[in-house]
């Protein structure tokens, strides 16, 4: 009896550790970013681009990085879109009784989820040497767009699978094609696509890897597509590597200003998915 | 049971699905504007028949048809037929009411517009009308552009039996359509069934036997996949010639 307790109490206690652990290192994390960033948080830190000097601790902000980020994360997001809700439609509407075919595509998918985004950088900078683009803005919008095509379908799919049955099986017998039902699906699950859009832009706006070769760094905002662009991730990237400490210090305001505006974009599509599920049909 | 003209005439049909042959060699006839119901025990085969009538069948996976399902003559199995142009002919009321993701007037014009580019002024006469005929119009004529989803379970059937009707068809599939609704709204939709026959032919799944009773002419008994024996409705409730039929209306078997 005693040794069935002492169990039931050992194991519980680890569990809490765990948790304790787990959601400590968030608030850990969270904190030393505020702590060490706030002091130099400022406005020119958003509203400048880099001054002659940045670098060396002079004026300027990352405003370059912090636009450059939201073209690329936008970018990508928008073009992957347009790229995906037709697969998870198709694989969706159009595959009734090719089990064995959507089953190796639903696989496909996952695994290019899994797959480092180094790699999808690495790829889109062999794409772009093929090509002859540089690196630019136009380079990081394909390279992040084939890193958040996968988070795009998986949702999607996961979303449009919520829809039930007899809601196309209604439209369909009201005589609508397999694409008119297809809208009627799309309209159901709306507030699905908002929460995909949500997850795939906070994956592409913290990414660094795919960006490395393939968007560049520049101090400047691109004002066209074959131009360069700084992004969040690299510019912290560059300035944590300073051995100036007014330049680490604002590194971690940049770091600061990324956390901020993922946390703010998970908030959102939690809030969304919730919407999502409530107004379910 | 054969008929002068019948709407549907299915000839040998035989429906597998993976390697369950669900059902075996059918052969019946369903009236021009009567009522007829299919009754039988749970997993016999009777909703997989009514999907045969609208081909709603072809969206199973692995599933295999064989046979002949002629509706006004025409066999629905042929590969050239247009597919839309059969379901335009049947409305399908399903256990639950689906309405789609749209507003109770988007509702009731959605297959008007798909199947033609109606005018507005002629659509707000069509939404009025069909949402009379199922007695609705009182109660949503003054939120027309509220969602679909704001009704009430039993207002949302009547609803998907008037956008079915808005299309224009000349049947009219029920499958266990009252089975979600509470009494009022199931009496409601059982006198809709028993007012529209005028207009339409009506097939109803059901496993309920007293609204059999209520509402068919015409009583269709499957069980494990084969017509056990079909009759006019009186006939196979109150003298079923068939043993099964007797345990099945005594309640015997379920």
């Amino acid at each position: 009896m005693t040794r069935r307790k002492l169990e039931e109490q050992f194991f519980k206690l680890l569990m809490i550790l765990a948790t304790i652990l787990v959601s400590g290192s968030f608030f850990l994390i969270v904190g030393t970013i505020f702590y060490k960033g706030v002091p130099y948080m400022n406005w020119d830190m958003i509203s400048k681009t880099p001054g002659g000097g940045f670098y060396i601790g002079k004026e300027g902000g990352v405003l370059n990085a912090i636009i450059g980020s939201m073209y690329i994360a936008g970018g990508a997001t928008i073009l992957g879109l347009f790229i995906s809700i037709p697969v998870a439609i198709f694989i969706n509407m159009y595959m009734d009784g090719k089990k064995f075919l959507l089953d190796t595509l639903r696989m496909v998918f996952d695994v290019l989820f899994g797959i480092p985004s180094i790699v999808y950088g690495a790829f889109g900078f062999l794409l772009m040497i093929y090509f002859g683009v540089r690196a630019s803005l136009l380079g990081g919008i394909i390279a992040v767009t084939l890193l958040v095509i996968p988070i795009l379908v998986r949702t999607l799919d996961e979303v449009i699978r919520t829809v039930p049955g007899e809601l196309r099986d209604a439209a369909l017998a009201l005589g609508s094609t397999r694409w008119e039902t297809a809208k009627v699906v799309l309209r159901a699950i709306k507030p699905g696509i908002y929460t995909a859009v949500l997850l795939s832009f906070g994956r592409a706006i913290g990414d660094v890897a795919s960006v490395l070769f393939t968007a560049g760094f520049s101090d400047n905002i691109p004002t066209s597509l074959h131009e360069p662009a700084a992004t969040l991730p690299l510019a912290i990237f560059f300035q944590l590597g300073s051995p100036v400490a007014e330049v680490q210090g604002r590194g971690y305001a940049s770091a600061l200003i990324l956390t901020i505006v993922v946390l703010v974009i998970t908030l959102l599509s939690e809030l969304l998915l919730k919407r999502s599920y409530k107004n379910k049909i | 049971m054969t008929f002068e003209q019948p709407h549907i005439n299915v000839q040998g049909l035989n429906v597998q699905i993976g390697n369950n042959h669900i059902l075996k060699d059918i052969n019946i006839e369903i009236p021009n504007k009567k009522v007829t119901s299919i009754i039988g025990p749970s997993g016999c085969g009777k909703t997989t028949l009514l999907k045969t009538f609208n081909r709603l069948i072809d969206n199973t996976s692995d599933v295999k048809v064989t046979g002949k399902v002629l509706v006004d003559g025409e066999n629905i199995y042929d590969p050239n037929i247009e597919i839309t142009h059969i379901r335009k002919k049947m409305g399908l009321l399903s256990q639950r009411p689906y309405p789609l993701p749209m507003s109770i007037y988007d509702n009731i014009a959605y297959g008007p517009r798909i199947h033609g580019s109606p005018k507005k002024k002629d659509l707000d006469i069509l939404v009025e009308d069909q949402l009379r005929n199922v007695g609705l119009w009182e109660e949503v004529k003054d939120r027309l552009n509220a969602p679909a989803t704001r009704l009430s379970i039993g207002q949302q059937q009547r609803l998907c039996l008037a956008r079915g009707l808005a299309v224009g068809p000349e049947m009219i599939l029920g499958d266990e359509s009252t089975s979600a609704l509470d009494p009022l709204s199931t009496k409601i939709i059982e006198d809709l069934f028993i007012t529209l026959k005028e207009k339409y032919s009506i097939v109803l799944v059901t496993h309920i036997l007293r609204q059999a009773a209520r509402v068919s002419d015409y009583i269709i008994f499957v069980y494990m996949g084969r017509i056990i024996e079909y009759g006019p409705a009186e006939q196979i409730l109150k003298d079923p010639q068939e043993q099964l039929t007797k345990e099945y209306v005594k309640g015997y078997i379920t």
